[in-house]
Protein backbone atom coordinates (compact mmCIF):
# COMPACT_ATOMS: atom_id res chain seq x y z
CA UNK A 1 0.00 0.00 0.00
CA UNK A 2 1.28 3.32 -1.28
CA UNK A 3 1.82 6.26 1.92
CA UNK A 4 -1.56 7.96 2.48
CA UNK A 5 -0.96 11.28 0.99
CA UNK A 6 -1.89 14.53 3.22
CA UNK A 7 -2.21 17.98 2.02
CA UNK A 8 -2.85 21.38 3.58
CA UNK A 9 -5.55 24.00 2.00
CA UNK A 10 -5.50 27.62 3.07
CA UNK A 11 -8.87 29.21 3.33
CA UNK A 12 -8.53 32.80 2.45
CA UNK A 13 -9.98 34.45 5.90
CA UNK A 14 -10.83 30.98 7.21
CA UNK A 15 -9.25 27.36 8.52
CA UNK A 16 -6.48 25.55 7.17
CA UNK A 17 -8.23 22.08 5.46
CA UNK A 18 -6.27 19.24 6.02
CA UNK A 19 -6.59 15.96 4.36
CA UNK A 20 -5.32 12.89 5.62
CA UNK A 21 -4.19 14.16 9.79
CA UNK A 22 -4.74 10.85 12.25
CA UNK A 23 -3.83 13.74 15.37
CA UNK A 24 -2.97 17.23 15.64
CA UNK A 25 -0.77 18.65 18.77
CA UNK A 26 -2.21 21.73 20.04
CA UNK A 27 -0.34 24.69 21.30
CA UNK A 28 -0.51 23.10 24.42
CA UNK A 29 0.97 20.05 23.24
CA UNK A 30 -1.94 17.80 23.36
CA UNK A 31 -2.60 15.41 20.79
CA UNK A 32 -5.87 15.10 19.64
CA UNK A 33 -6.81 12.18 17.54
CA UNK A 34 -9.26 12.78 14.47
CA UNK A 35 -11.12 9.96 11.94
CA UNK A 36 -12.20 12.69 10.02
CA UNK A 37 -11.04 12.50 6.20
CA UNK A 38 -10.96 16.39 6.28
CA UNK A 39 -10.30 18.33 9.51
CA UNK A 40 -10.12 22.41 9.78
CA UNK A 41 -7.41 24.15 11.60
CA UNK A 42 -8.66 27.12 13.34
CA UNK A 43 -6.22 30.23 12.48
CA UNK A 44 -7.60 33.44 14.33
CA UNK A 45 -7.43 31.85 17.73
CA UNK A 46 -11.02 32.50 18.46
CA UNK A 47 -12.29 28.61 18.45
CA UNK A 48 -13.78 27.40 21.44
CA UNK A 49 -12.69 23.72 20.31
CA UNK A 50 -8.90 24.27 19.70
CA UNK A 51 -6.94 22.85 17.66
CA UNK A 52 -10.40 22.70 14.93
CA UNK A 53 -12.11 25.61 13.42
CA UNK A 54 -16.06 26.24 15.09
CA UNK A 55 -16.79 29.13 12.39
CA UNK A 56 -16.06 31.75 15.17
CA UNK A 57 -14.02 33.66 12.62
CA UNK A 58 -17.24 34.54 10.35
CA UNK A 59 -18.62 36.07 13.95
CA UNK A 60 -15.47 38.70 14.45
CA UNK A 61 -16.14 39.14 10.34
CA UNK A 62 -19.93 40.39 11.29
CA UNK A 63 -18.84 42.23 14.41
CA UNK A 64 -16.83 44.46 12.14
CA UNK A 65 -19.41 44.98 9.68
CA UNK A 66 -21.82 45.43 12.81
CA UNK A 67 -19.82 48.11 14.10
CA UNK A 68 -21.98 51.04 15.44
CA UNK A 69 -25.26 48.84 15.37
CA UNK A 70 -26.70 48.64 19.15
CA UNK A 71 -27.34 45.04 19.19
CA UNK A 72 -25.08 42.73 20.88
CA UNK A 73 -23.33 39.99 19.15
CA UNK A 74 -23.39 37.26 21.48
CA UNK B 1 -43.14 3.97 7.62
CA UNK B 2 -46.71 5.51 7.13
CA UNK B 3 -48.27 7.60 5.03
CA UNK B 4 -48.88 11.01 6.56
CA UNK B 5 -52.50 12.38 7.33
CA UNK B 6 -53.46 14.67 4.26
CA UNK B 7 -54.79 18.05 4.78
CA UNK B 8 -56.46 19.10 1.95
CA UNK B 9 -57.17 18.57 -2.05
CA UNK B 10 -53.49 18.29 -3.32
CA UNK B 11 -52.30 15.83 -0.48
CA UNK B 12 -55.34 14.29 -0.54
CA UNK B 13 -55.36 13.58 -3.77
CA UNK B 14 -51.91 12.43 -3.31
CA UNK B 15 -52.91 9.96 -0.27
CA UNK B 16 -55.57 8.86 -1.93
CA UNK B 17 -53.98 7.76 -5.48
CA UNK B 18 -51.04 6.08 -2.99
CA UNK B 19 -53.56 4.28 -0.84
CA UNK B 20 -57.23 3.23 -2.13
CA UNK B 21 -56.93 2.95 -5.90
CA UNK B 22 -55.70 -0.42 -6.39
CA UNK B 23 -56.69 0.52 -10.45
CA UNK B 24 -53.88 2.88 -9.85
CA UNK B 25 -53.27 6.78 -9.06
CA UNK B 26 -54.96 9.69 -10.92
CA UNK B 27 -53.01 12.87 -11.39
CA UNK B 28 -53.72 15.85 -9.11
CA UNK B 29 -56.20 17.83 -10.82
CA UNK B 30 -54.11 20.97 -11.86
CA UNK B 31 -56.70 23.37 -11.28
CA UNK B 32 -56.26 22.89 -7.32
CA UNK B 33 -52.39 23.39 -7.87
CA UNK B 34 -53.57 26.65 -9.80
CA UNK B 35 -55.66 27.81 -6.88
CA UNK B 36 -52.71 27.91 -4.31
CA UNK B 37 -51.68 31.19 -3.43
CA UNK B 38 -48.57 31.47 -1.46
CA UNK B 39 -46.82 28.36 -2.58
CA UNK B 40 -43.99 28.71 0.05
CA UNK B 41 -46.35 28.30 3.04
CA UNK B 42 -49.60 26.42 1.31
CA UNK B 43 -49.48 23.33 3.94
CA UNK B 44 -51.68 21.46 1.08
CA UNK B 45 -49.64 21.95 -1.53
CA UNK B 46 -46.00 21.48 0.38
CA UNK B 47 -47.28 17.90 2.32
CA UNK B 48 -48.54 16.55 -1.14
CA UNK B 49 -45.43 17.32 -2.52
CA UNK B 50 -43.51 15.88 0.44
CA UNK B 51 -45.43 12.79 0.09
CA UNK B 52 -44.56 12.07 -3.63
CA UNK B 53 -40.85 12.78 -2.88
CA UNK B 54 -40.74 10.41 -0.36
CA UNK B 55 -41.57 7.67 -2.55
CA UNK B 56 -37.96 8.70 -4.24
CA UNK B 57 -36.44 8.07 -0.70
CA UNK B 58 -37.71 5.12 1.76
CA UNK B 59 -41.29 5.08 0.29
CA UNK B 60 -44.33 4.10 3.05
CA UNK B 61 -45.46 0.72 4.52
CA UNK B 62 -48.25 -0.52 1.95
CA UNK B 63 -47.49 1.48 -1.15
CA UNK B 64 -46.17 -0.17 -4.04
CA UNK B 65 -42.55 0.82 -4.59
CA UNK B 66 -43.83 1.05 -8.55
CA UNK B 67 -45.60 3.89 -7.10
CA UNK B 68 -42.20 5.98 -7.55
CA UNK B 69 -42.01 5.95 -11.51
CA UNK B 70 -46.00 5.82 -11.86
CA UNK B 71 -46.26 8.21 -15.10
CA UNK B 72 -49.27 9.51 -13.71
CA UNK B 73 -47.79 11.11 -10.39
CA UNK B 74 -44.73 12.63 -11.68
CA UNK B 75 -47.04 14.47 -13.59
CA UNK B 76 -49.27 15.62 -10.99
CA UNK B 77 -45.42 16.52 -8.98
CA UNK B 78 -44.40 18.35 -12.12
CA UNK B 79 -47.32 20.32 -11.74
CA UNK B 80 -46.85 21.34 -8.29
CA UNK B 81 -43.30 22.01 -8.88
CA UNK B 82 -43.71 24.39 -11.75
CA UNK B 83 -45.89 26.68 -8.92
CA UNK B 84 -42.98 25.69 -6.28
CA UNK B 85 -40.16 26.32 -8.63
CA UNK B 86 -41.97 29.92 -10.28
CA UNK B 87 -42.34 31.33 -5.97
CA UNK B 88 -38.58 30.41 -5.31
CA UNK B 89 -37.48 32.02 -8.48
CA UNK B 90 -38.98 35.16 -7.51
CA UNK B 91 -37.78 35.49 -3.97
CA UNK B 92 -36.29 38.86 -3.88
CA UNK B 93 -31.88 39.09 -3.58
CA UNK B 94 -29.52 40.86 -3.98
CA UNK B 95 -27.40 38.45 -5.46
CA UNK B 96 -27.28 39.15 -8.86
CA UNK B 97 -25.15 36.33 -11.17
CA UNK B 98 -24.21 38.20 -14.33
CA UNK B 99 -22.15 41.10 -11.65
CA UNK B 100 -20.77 38.41 -9.47
CA UNK B 101 -17.30 37.38 -11.31
CA UNK B 102 -16.99 35.31 -8.56
CA UNK B 103 -19.22 32.78 -6.96
CA UNK B 104 -17.29 32.07 -3.95
CA UNK B 105 -16.90 35.46 -3.06
CA UNK B 106 -20.72 35.55 -3.24
CA UNK B 107 -21.35 32.67 -1.58
CA UNK B 108 -19.22 33.87 0.98
CA UNK B 109 -20.94 37.50 1.25
CA UNK B 110 -24.09 36.14 1.02
CA UNK B 111 -23.49 33.92 4.16
CA UNK B 112 -21.29 36.35 6.30
CA UNK B 113 -24.18 38.38 5.80
CA UNK B 114 -26.45 36.38 7.60
CA UNK B 115 -26.73 37.86 11.11
CA UNK B 116 -26.86 36.07 14.52
CA UNK B 117 -29.80 34.16 14.78
CA UNK B 118 -32.49 35.25 17.21
CA UNK B 119 -33.65 31.51 17.12
CA UNK B 120 -30.48 29.84 18.06
CA UNK B 121 -30.09 32.57 21.12
CA UNK B 122 -33.56 31.60 22.13
CA UNK B 123 -32.93 28.12 22.23
CA UNK B 124 -29.48 28.46 24.12
CA UNK B 125 -30.86 30.72 27.06
CA UNK B 126 -34.89 30.78 26.91
CA UNK B 127 -36.24 27.82 25.80
CA UNK B 128 -38.15 25.39 27.73
CA UNK B 129 -37.82 21.74 27.24
CA UNK B 130 -41.36 21.65 25.01
CA UNK B 131 -40.27 24.18 23.10
CA UNK B 132 -36.98 22.62 22.32
CA UNK B 133 -38.74 19.20 21.45
CA UNK B 134 -41.09 21.68 19.28
CA UNK B 135 -38.26 22.88 17.64
CA UNK B 136 -36.66 19.16 17.20
CA UNK B 137 -40.22 18.13 15.18
CA UNK B 138 -40.06 20.93 13.13
CA UNK B 139 -36.07 20.19 12.38
CA UNK B 140 -36.78 16.38 12.43
CA UNK B 141 -38.31 16.58 8.63
CA UNK B 142 -34.83 17.65 7.55
CA UNK B 143 -32.64 15.85 10.12
CA UNK B 144 -33.96 12.10 9.66
CA UNK B 145 -33.69 12.48 6.00
CA UNK B 146 -30.10 14.98 6.35
CA UNK B 147 -27.86 14.64 3.11
CA UNK B 148 -29.88 12.38 1.51
CA UNK B 149 -31.05 14.83 -1.41
CA UNK B 150 -27.51 15.54 -2.50
CA UNK B 151 -26.76 11.95 -2.81
CA UNK B 152 -29.18 12.21 -5.70
CA UNK B 153 -26.93 15.25 -6.85
CA UNK B 154 -23.60 13.12 -6.86
CA UNK B 155 -23.91 11.13 -10.89
CA UNK B 156 -24.97 14.76 -12.14
CA UNK B 157 -21.80 16.37 -11.66
CA UNK B 158 -18.05 15.31 -13.36
CA UNK B 159 -14.67 15.69 -11.78
CA UNK B 160 -13.76 18.32 -8.69
CA UNK B 161 -17.27 19.01 -8.03
CA UNK B 162 -17.85 15.09 -7.40
CA UNK B 163 -15.23 14.36 -5.71
CA UNK B 164 -15.65 16.93 -3.41
CA UNK B 165 -19.45 16.49 -2.69
CA UNK B 166 -18.60 12.84 -2.04
CA UNK B 167 -15.81 13.66 0.51
CA UNK B 168 -18.27 16.07 2.47
CA UNK B 169 -21.34 13.09 1.97
CA UNK B 170 -18.39 10.55 3.71
CA UNK B 171 -18.67 13.00 6.13
CA UNK B 172 -22.21 13.51 7.03
CA UNK B 173 -22.36 9.34 6.19
CA UNK B 174 -20.47 9.22 9.59
CA UNK B 175 -16.54 8.66 8.00
CA UNK B 176 -17.13 4.71 7.67
CA UNK B 177 -18.66 4.71 10.92
CA UNK B 178 -22.58 3.55 11.53
CA UNK B 179 -22.54 5.43 15.08
CA UNK B 180 -21.86 8.66 13.70
CA UNK B 181 -24.09 8.96 10.49
CA UNK B 182 -25.56 12.29 11.00
CA UNK B 183 -29.47 11.66 10.70
CA UNK B 184 -28.61 8.41 13.31
CA UNK B 185 -27.18 10.76 15.74
CA UNK B 186 -30.29 12.90 15.03
CA UNK B 187 -32.62 9.97 15.37
CA UNK B 188 -30.94 9.29 18.46
CA UNK B 189 -31.69 12.45 20.29
CA UNK B 190 -35.01 11.95 19.58
CA UNK B 191 -35.16 8.23 20.71
CA UNK B 192 -33.72 9.95 24.40
CA UNK B 193 -36.99 11.94 24.50
CA UNK B 194 -38.89 8.90 23.81
CA UNK B 195 -40.44 10.97 20.36
CA UNK B 196 -41.07 9.18 17.45
CA UNK B 197 -38.53 8.85 14.32
CA UNK B 198 -41.03 7.91 11.40
CA UNK B 199 -40.42 11.51 9.85
CA UNK B 200 -44.21 10.85 8.40
CA UNK B 201 -45.28 11.87 11.77
CA UNK B 202 -43.55 14.79 11.83
CA UNK B 203 -44.15 15.97 7.92
CA UNK B 204 -47.95 15.45 8.69
CA UNK B 205 -47.45 18.43 11.55
CA UNK B 206 -45.29 20.53 10.14
CA UNK B 207 -46.61 23.82 8.85
CA UNK B 208 -46.08 24.85 5.02
CA UNK B 209 -43.43 27.37 5.30
CA UNK B 210 -41.23 24.25 6.94
CA UNK B 211 -42.35 21.26 4.64
CA UNK B 212 -41.09 24.16 1.63
CA UNK B 213 -37.57 24.46 3.66
CA UNK B 214 -36.98 20.71 2.92
CA UNK B 215 -38.93 20.13 0.14
CA UNK B 216 -36.64 22.82 -1.82
CA UNK B 217 -33.86 20.38 -1.61
CA UNK B 218 -35.90 17.56 -3.19
CA UNK B 219 -37.13 19.55 -5.97
CA UNK B 220 -33.63 20.67 -6.44
CA UNK B 221 -31.59 17.18 -5.91
CA UNK B 222 -33.93 15.54 -7.69
CA UNK B 223 -34.05 17.52 -10.97
CA UNK B 224 -30.95 17.29 -12.73
CA UNK B 225 -31.00 20.58 -14.14
CA UNK B 226 -31.41 22.13 -11.14
CA UNK B 227 -28.59 21.00 -9.83
CA UNK B 228 -26.62 23.90 -9.27
CA UNK B 229 -28.97 25.45 -7.25
CA UNK B 230 -28.56 22.14 -5.14
CA UNK B 231 -25.55 22.88 -4.24
CA UNK B 232 -25.63 26.61 -3.86
CA UNK B 233 -28.29 25.19 -1.20
CA UNK B 234 -25.77 22.82 0.48
CA UNK B 235 -23.17 25.50 0.50
CA UNK B 236 -25.81 28.55 1.83
CA UNK B 237 -27.02 25.45 4.75
CA UNK B 238 -23.54 24.36 5.69
CA UNK B 239 -22.10 28.50 6.00
CA UNK B 240 -24.74 29.00 8.10
CA UNK B 241 -24.65 25.92 10.60
CA UNK B 242 -21.71 26.27 12.86
CA UNK B 243 -22.40 29.33 14.91
CA UNK B 244 -25.97 28.34 15.48
CA UNK B 245 -25.61 24.19 16.55
CA UNK B 246 -23.07 25.87 18.55
CA UNK B 247 -25.43 27.82 20.48
CA UNK B 248 -28.24 25.28 20.53
CA UNK B 249 -26.41 22.44 21.53
CA UNK B 250 -25.37 25.14 24.79
CA UNK B 251 -29.08 25.25 24.91
CA UNK B 252 -29.52 21.24 24.65
CA UNK B 253 -26.89 20.66 27.49
CA UNK B 254 -28.49 23.72 29.51
CA UNK B 255 -31.91 21.75 29.48
CA UNK B 256 -30.16 18.32 30.50
CA UNK B 257 -30.40 16.62 26.97
CA UNK B 258 -26.89 15.18 26.16
CA UNK B 259 -27.67 13.42 23.28
CA UNK B 260 -29.14 15.90 21.49
CA UNK B 261 -26.45 17.97 22.21
CA UNK B 262 -24.23 15.44 20.85
CA UNK B 263 -26.07 16.12 17.41
CA UNK B 264 -25.30 19.93 17.74
CA UNK B 265 -21.74 19.59 18.81
CA UNK B 266 -21.05 17.10 15.64
CA UNK B 267 -22.49 20.02 13.72
CA UNK B 268 -20.15 22.65 14.99
CA UNK B 269 -17.01 21.31 13.75
CA UNK B 270 -18.24 19.12 11.08
CA UNK B 271 -19.98 22.01 9.42
CA UNK B 272 -16.85 24.16 9.35
CA UNK B 273 -15.24 22.02 7.33
CA UNK B 274 -18.13 21.81 4.92
CA UNK B 275 -18.87 25.21 4.69
CA UNK B 276 -15.22 25.03 3.09
CA UNK B 277 -15.88 21.98 1.21
CA UNK B 278 -19.25 23.67 -0.06
CA UNK B 279 -18.22 26.66 -1.08
CA UNK B 280 -14.92 26.74 -2.38
CA UNK B 281 -14.56 23.07 -3.84
CA UNK B 282 -17.78 21.75 -4.75
CA UNK B 283 -19.70 25.37 -6.09
CA UNK B 284 -16.70 27.10 -6.97
CA UNK B 285 -14.79 23.67 -9.20
CA UNK B 286 -18.87 23.36 -10.35
CA UNK B 287 -19.22 26.82 -11.87
CA UNK B 288 -15.41 26.85 -13.54
CA UNK B 289 -16.55 23.80 -15.40
CA UNK B 290 -19.94 25.11 -15.72
CA UNK B 291 -20.12 28.78 -15.80
CA UNK B 292 -23.99 28.99 -17.35
CA UNK B 293 -24.81 27.54 -13.34
CA UNK B 294 -23.67 30.79 -11.40
CA UNK B 295 -27.12 31.98 -11.10
CA UNK B 296 -28.95 28.70 -10.13
CA UNK B 297 -26.15 28.31 -7.57
CA UNK B 298 -27.07 31.50 -6.52
CA UNK B 299 -30.73 31.01 -6.46
CA UNK B 300 -29.87 27.56 -4.36
CA UNK B 301 -28.11 30.03 -1.75
CA UNK B 302 -31.24 32.62 -1.78
CA UNK B 303 -33.77 30.07 -1.22
CA UNK B 304 -32.13 28.42 1.93
CA UNK B 305 -30.78 31.89 3.42
CA UNK B 306 -35.00 32.90 2.97
CA UNK B 307 -37.11 29.72 3.31
CA UNK B 308 -34.68 28.41 6.29
CA UNK B 309 -35.13 32.02 7.46
CA UNK B 310 -38.92 32.17 7.15
CA UNK B 311 -39.45 28.77 8.90
CA UNK B 312 -37.24 29.77 12.02
CA UNK B 313 -38.30 32.78 12.50
CA UNK B 314 -42.04 31.83 12.41
CA UNK B 315 -41.45 28.88 14.88
CA UNK B 316 -39.78 31.77 17.12
CA UNK B 317 -42.77 34.26 16.65
CA UNK B 318 -45.21 31.15 17.49
CA UNK B 319 -43.30 31.02 21.12
CA UNK B 320 -42.63 34.97 21.92
CA UNK B 321 -46.76 35.46 20.71
CA UNK B 322 -47.23 32.00 23.25
CA UNK B 323 -45.15 33.51 26.04
CA UNK B 324 -47.37 37.28 25.96
CA UNK B 325 -50.14 35.61 26.12
CA UNK B 326 -49.98 32.15 27.46
CA UNK B 327 -53.54 30.61 27.54
CA UNK B 328 -54.26 31.81 24.17
CA UNK B 329 -53.89 28.67 21.56
CA UNK B 330 -51.00 29.46 19.36
CA UNK B 331 -52.15 29.77 15.48
CA UNK B 332 -49.33 29.46 13.20
CA UNK B 333 -49.31 32.40 10.73
CA UNK B 334 -49.11 29.39 7.86
CA UNK B 335 -51.93 26.99 7.89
Amino acid sequence: MSPRRVSVVECPGGPLLVRGADEVVGIDGVPTQTERAVVALCRCGRSDRLPWCDDSHRARRRSKRNKGSSKDED
Amino acid sequence: MRVPEPCGPLSEGVVRALTHEPSGPRPVLERAVGDVLDPLTDRDLQLALWTLYELHYRGFDGVDPDAEWDPLLLVSRAAMERVFEHAVRALPTDADASAEQDVVMALTRMTVREGPSDLARFLERHATRDEFVEYLSLRAVHHLRESDPHSFVLPRLDGAAKVALAELQYDEYGSGRPDRLHQDLFARGLRSLDLSTDVSAYAEKADGATLASVNVMSLFCLNRRLRGAALGHLAAFEATSALPCDRIAKGAQRLGLPEVADYYEEHVVADAVHEQLAIRSICGTLVEAEPALAADVLLGATACLTLDGRAGQQALDGWRERRRHPRRTTVRAAG
